[in-house]
Parts: C-alpha cells; sequence; structure tokens
C-alpha cells in the first residue's frame, strides 16, 4: 500500500493526474491550469504530461469555460473545470444553472453533462474581495447539479476521481485555506472499494452533541472537539461531504443519541445550508432533541475585509459557545 | 429533396440562364435569386470566394418544396396555439430560405446547436416536426435525441448555444475529425439580439483562438423582440467578425440559394480545418417575435410590405416557373402534400397525452439521487390518497 503524506492539494493534484491516466476523456480546462499548474498549483504539471489537449489553458472568461465545456460533455468527453476562485464563477451561473444542471433533464436523459466545477472556496488566506466567498448554498439549491466538499487529503484524492467518474455535474468545492494541511493518502486503494462520494461520515464519534461541517469547517470542528473533550465534554463531529444531495441519515443517527446538533459552515446563515440542515433534523428527530438545532456562520455582510476576516470566520470559540448554548436551554 | 444532398450530383446540372456577376444593388450582400426570381449566376464575395449552385431541376424542386412544407408546418403551429392547443409559438415565417439554404447545406456529419425558431432546419436534418411542438405544448422540453440527428435541443437562453456549439467543435478537432472531405463541421445559431450577449461573443473569442471548426449563423431578422438592429450594433454585424480573427459576409437570406451556398462554403472550409467564420443571413421576421407578441407596436405596416416583396417562396416560384423547372401540376402537388402534413401535424398535437405528474421526477440526474426518490414516494402516496374520493 503506498501511503504517503500529501497536503490536500497534491492529494487533488494526485487525484487529477490518476483520473487524466485512466480515461483519455478526461480533459482539464480553465484559467492559468496549464503552464503555470494553477494559482493554487492543484494542477502542477499535468499540461507538462498529457498535452495541451488534455489540459487547456482558457480564454479569461467564466461563463466560456462552462459554456464549451457543456459541448465538448455533448461531444463524449469529460470536462473538469476549474474556476479560479469563488468569486468568480458567477460569470457563468447561467451556463451553470440554465444548461449544465438542465440539459440532462431536458433531453430526457438522452444527454449526460458529466462534468466537474471545481472551485477553491471560503475565507481564512487574507485575501482580497471576491476571493474568500462561499457559493454553495446557490449550486445546491439548483435542480440537477451535486455539489461536494472535501476536507481530508485523503478524501480529496478519493472524491475528485469519484466526481469525474460520475457522469452527474458535480460542484467540487475545495477548501482553500486547508490546501496546505498533510495527511495520510493510500494512493493505491481502488475507488471501486473507496467510501461513497456522496454519503456523510462520522469524523470523530462522541455522545454529548453533534455537530456537523463540510470543508473548510471540518478542521474547525474537530479542534472544537478537542478543546471540549479537555472540559470533560464528547463532541460527535460529522463531516457531511456531500451538500446536494445531503446524506442525513448518519446524522439523524446521531442527534438521536445525542440531543443536540449544531451546524458549522462559512457561508452566511440566512437560507444557507444550516438552514436546511436545521429544518430536515427538526422533522425527523423532533422528540430527541433537547434543545433547537443552532447555526454557526458567516455573519450576513459581504465577505468583509481581510483584516476583520477572523472574526468573521466560525471560531473553535464560536463553535463551543453555540455547543455550550444546546446545553443551556 | 428531403433526403437528398442538393448540390452533390454532377447529373443534369442547369446553368444559371443569365451568366451575371455579382448584385449590383448591395455590395455586401451575396444574392444568387433575386426578390423577381432571376437567377445570378456567381457571386464573388470580399475575400475572393466565388459563390455558385449547380443544381439539377429536381433539386431546385426540392427546395422549394422544403420551403413552402416549413411554412405551412409553421403557419399550423401558430393557429394551433391561436386555439389553445399550444402554450406559445415561435414562428419561422419569413425566415424559410435562411433555414433550408443552412439546414441543406449541412452535410450528414455536421453538427446544429439552434435557438427556438430552427423549425426549418429540424425539418431538414429528418427530425419528426411534431417534436418541438411537445415544448410548446407544455408536455415535454423538447425530446430528440440530440446526438442521432445531429441537431441540438432547442435552446431559449439567448446567444447560450453558441458556446455548446463552440466546444463541441473543439471536441471535433480534438478527435482529429477535421482536414478531409469527410471531416465534420459544427453550425451554431442565433439571431441579431444574442449578437449583444456576453456568451456569442466569448464563442467568438473561444472558436477563433482554438481554430475550432465551426459556422456561426446569424439570423438577422432586424428585430429582437421589439428592438431594432440599431439598439444592437453600430456596424453591420458580419464585419464583428473581423475583430474576431475570422471571416464574416453577408448573404441575402431570403434567397435559399445563395444560403446554401455560402453556408456550404463556410462548412467546408471549417471541416479542412480552416477554422470559424461568421454569417449573417439578412432577413426578415415576418411575424411576431412568438405568439405573445404584438408587432404592431413598433414597426410600421410599410416596412413589413416591403419585406414581403422580397418573399423567399415566392421567388424561388418565380424563378421554378421562368426557366420551366416546374409546372402548375408541381405546384398543386407540393400544396396539397403540405396540406397533408399540416392535417397530420394538428391530429396528432391534438392527440398528444399529458404526462403523468410523477415523470416530472425522471432524468434529474443519470445516477439519481435520495432526496429525490424520497420526494416522489411521499407524492406518489398524497396522490394515492385522492383514489376512490370525488375530489
Amino acid at each position: 500500500m503506498a501511503t504517503e503524506t500529501l497536503t490536500l492539494g497534491k492529494a487533488l493534484n494526485a487525484g487529477l493526474r490518476k483520473a487524466l491516466e485512466n480515461d483519455p476523456k478526461v480533459v482539464i480546462m480553465g484559467e492559468d491550469v496549464g503552464k503555470l499548474g494553477g494559482v493554487f498549483r492543484i494542477t502542477d504539471g499535468l499540461q507538462k504530461d498529457f498535452g495541451d489537449q488534455r489540459v487547456i489553458d482558457t480564454p479569461l472568461a467564466e461563463s466560456g469555460i462552462i459554456g464549451t465545456a457543456v459541448g465538448l460533455a455533448i461531444r463524449g468527453y469529460r470536462p473538469v473545470c476549474e474556476i479560479q476562485f469563488d468569486g468568480f464563477v458567477y460569470p457563468a451561473y447561467d451556463q451553470i444553472v440554465s444548461q449544465v444542471a438542465k440539459m440532462h433533464y431536458r433531453s430526457r436523459g438522452k444527454l449526460n453533462i458529466p462534468m466537474v466545477i471545481r472551485i477553491p472556496f471560503g475565507g481564512g488566506i487574507g485575501a482580497v474581495e471576491h476571493h474568500s466567498e462561499s457559493p454553495e448554498a446557490y449550486f445546491s439549491h439548483t435542480a440537477g447539479l451535486k455539489v461536494v466538499s472535501c476536507a481530508s487529503p485523503q478524501d480529496a484524492y478519493v472524491m475528485i476521481q469519484q466526481a469525474i467518474a460520475s457522469d452527474d455535474p458535480i460542484v467540487f468545492l475545495e477548501p482553500k485555506r486547508r490546501y496546505w494541511e498533510k495527511g495520510q493518502v493510500d494512493l493505491d486503494a481502488p475507488l471501486s472499494e473507496a467510501y461513497p462520494l456522496h454519503a456523510a461520515r462520522v469524523a470523530r464519534a462522541g455522545t454529548d452533541a453533534t455537530v456537523l461541517a463540510y470543508g473548510p469547517m471540518v478542521r474547525t470542528c474537530l479542534d472544537a472537539a478537542t478543546a471540549a473533550a479537555e472540559d470533560g465534554r464528547n463532541l460527535e463531529v460529522i463531516d457531511l461531504r456531500t451538500l446536494s444531495p445531503l446524506d442525513l441519515g448518519v446524522v439523524y443517527e446521531s442527534v438521536r443519541r445525542t440531543g443536540r446538533a449544531v451546524v458549522v459552515h462559512e457561508a452566511p446563515s440566512n437560507v444557507g445550508l444550516g438552514a436546511e440542515i436545521a429544518a430536515r433534523i427538526t422533522e425527523e428527530c423532533f422528540y430527541s432533541l433537547e434543545s433547537p438545532v443552532l447555526r454557526v456562520a458567516g455573519f450576513d455582510t459581504p465577505y468583509p475585509a481581510a483584516r476583520v476576516e477572523e472574526e468573521y470566520l466560525p471560531d473553535l470559540d464560536r463553535v463551543l459557545d453555540a455547543v455550550d448554548r444546546t446545553f443551556g436551554w | 429533396m428531403a433526403k437528398g444532398d442538393p448540390g452533390a450530383s454532377t447529373r443534369g446540372r442547369r446553368a444559371a440562364p443569365r451568366s451575371r456577376k455579382a448584385a449590383a444593388s448591395d455590395p455586401e450582400l451575396v444574392q444568387l435569386l433575386t426578390p423577381a426570381g432571376e437567377r445570378i449566376d456567381s457571386v464573388t464575395g470580399p475575400d475572393g470566394t466565388e459563390y455558385r449552385v449547380d443544381f439539377t431541376d429536381e433539386e431546385y424542386r426540392g427546395l422549394y418544396r422544403d420551403l413552402v412544407l416549413v411554412r405551412k408546418l409553421d403557419a399550423e403551429a401558430t393557429a394551433l396555439q391561436r386555439q389553445g392547443e399550444l402554450g406559445i409559438w415561435a414562428s419561422l415565417l419569413g425566415q424559410e430560405a435562411a433555414q433550408v439554404g443552412s439546414g441543406r447545406a449541412l452535410r450528414t456529419q455536421d453538427m446544429a446547436f439552434p435557438t427556438y425558431r430552427e423549425h426549418g432546419v429540424l425539418y431538414c436534418r429528418g427530425i419528426d416536426p411534431i417534436m418541438p411542438l411537445g415544448l410548446f405544448r407544455g408536455v415535454d422540453q423538447g425530446g430528440w435525441d440530440p446526438n442521432e440527428f445531429k441537431f441540438n435541443m432547442y435552446t431559449i437562453v439567448i446567444g447560450a448555444q453558441t458556446l455548446h456549439a463552440t466546444g463541441y467543435a473543439m471536441g471535433v478537432a480534438m478527435d482529429g475529425k477535421t482536414g478531409t472531405d469527410d471531416g465534420e463541421a459544427v453550425i451554431a445559431y442565433f439571431g441579431d439580439g444574442a449578437t449583444s450577449q456576453g456568451d456569442v461573443n466569448e464563442a467568438f473569442v473561444w472558436a477563433g483562438v482554438f481554430n475550432s471548426p465551426l459556422v456561426f449563423f446569424c439570423q438577422n431578422n432586424q428585430y429582437a423582440i421589439s428592438e431594432p438592429l440599431e439598439r444592437q450594433t453600430r456596424i453591420p454585424l458580419y464585419r464583428r467578425a473581423a475583430g474576431f480573427g475570422f471571416p464574416g459576409i453577408r448573404v441575402d437570406g431570403n434567397d435559399v440559394l445563395a444560403t446554401y451556398a455560402v453556408t456550404r462554403h463556410a462548412l467546408d472550409n471549417a471541416r479542412h480545418g480552416q477554422g470559424p467564420s461568421l454569417i449573417e443571413a439578412y432577413t426578415y421576421r415576418m411575424g411576431a417575435h412568438t405568439t405573445s407578441d404584438d408587432p404592431t407596436r413598433y414597426r410600421i405596416a410599410s416596412e413589413v410590405e416591403a419585406w414581403q416583396a422580397k418573399d423567399p417562396i415566392a421567388r424561388m416560384k418565380a424563378f421554378l416557373e421562368r426557366e420551366k423547372i416546374a409546372d402548375e401540376g408541381f405546384f398543386t402537388e407540393v400544396d396539397e402534400q403540405a396540406r397533408r402534413e399540416a392535417v397530420d401535424l394538428r391530429e396528432r398535437v391534438l392527440a398528444m397525452p399529458n404526462p403523468e405528474p410523477t415523470t416530472m421526477f425522471d432524468h434529474v440526474y443519470p445516477n439519481g439521487s435520495p432526496l429525490l426518490d424520497e420526494q416522489r414516494a411521499q407524492f406518489s402516496r398524497y396522490l394515492e390518497s385522492f383514489e376512490g374520493s370525488a375530489h
């Protein structure tokens, strides 16, 4: 078993490389993905090894990236599109929502758009405006799209390959501030035996309250659980992994045991994923709940200037504060 | 000539009756058949290309038949909408030559990406004309197999399909399917209004940069709903191409012969690896934008009358009569075929069943979704709860 220590970014690179090797129809396209290897170097070295027909530096136009990828998909290719930053996906929003998401439906199943749209998302890197957003609710609200987010190098490596192999169009959200975090990655694990793409997973077992997160907030919540354990409180942390469709079976099972649930995301709370998750937990676990489901989220402001993002973003203390409140209800 | 490949045969060519070079009236417009039905032998385009057609009598008659059938079926759809059988209809009235000329110029292996008004191209691709009526009746959202007929689904979001066509054409090139006589080419249909869209301009950039085997076919019908061409552009649309680095040409879109010649030439260039080009088919939307529109609010009758004099079918008929390519019996027979096909279309539209409610859950995802499975099951139980009740 070839287990290596990789950063999350390198694990994505390895997963993309494997996908290019395994299927000649896979093409990577986006701004600066070729020679430069992407602004985060996620596609580093891939154009050199697979050529500029497989790893395509595109003109600088996001709608063009997604729109031409639709045509390539109709032609039989499996495009993997990189949107350079979360805040730059909106020019492509029409193509994603009106075309990518609906093509299979409108054609009564005759066309598939097996496209992956990779988006580095979320804050925490001190970036200038439009570089730190969390657009997952827009895409999760759109029928016809699936949305996933990875939180660890191992998941990054496996999930990107699963997403590319899937015939569904998938928005693949990469927690950009975790690109440099390291973890063990089993590079030889066969995809067929991997944990399913559209499934949540317990990241840390616990008994006293259930904390739900995805992407960059999983690490934050695991740290919160470690801190809570020092105070004698045993938190269960669930990595949701799939945002659309949500996989809440494991969540319901957990909440029925703990009676308490806190949902954590960077995106603003208003009409965010936390609201949907809270509603569904309430419908399914009503008689098990000891307190309302609470949300810890970004505020309903535009993403603020970098010098105050530490205050904007949910952190360990705000997670623990919410957990405390579920006990004080 | 429903299934034929006009212009491909070498037998029985009919030379143009008069050897005239270039249309004097408008040097910017490629025209091979004047509004009066006079044939022009050949026209030399701005890049020196000589445009001509050499059709057999049978092929000429076939093009006429296409024009008449397409207009009649379109009129029937308009009537069906007026009688409440379609929710809306986007008529192609006036644009038959642009669509039949370009549609017949496509070779079997070529792929087309339409808007929502390309009923004439759809007909030329051999798709049952009932298919788009399901969309406009509201019983489905399209439904033909784009890969079977090499004709993608209708696209209602203006200009979005030009990017799909560009990506598809990139794929053709990546597959190594250009550079030979049997190479593949792609055609993207759009209108004058769409040329203002970002997607169309991005498609121009992409196709130019990647030298894609693509023909941008703009039917300039002079109006984007109510807005005249002057609200979209300061220069003739075909000249936009120069700024993107590929050829642009304007053709008389009411002239089926010139449209065929220009489109065939552009497609053949594309399939031979010579990259994209833009055709502006200069035409006129004789009817409303859709059946929900009232064009009397924004254009004057004299303008419509002036275009009526340039009718694509009348000029073809005048030509066929003058050259004795067709007689009265032929015209009567074509009209009778059109009437029969229209009646058949009507009967089949009226017989279209409403879809079962739970089919709305079908085909959202190739791999399905547990959320949808759950919603479908709940909704089915809900519907079943009414069974046997009076409600």
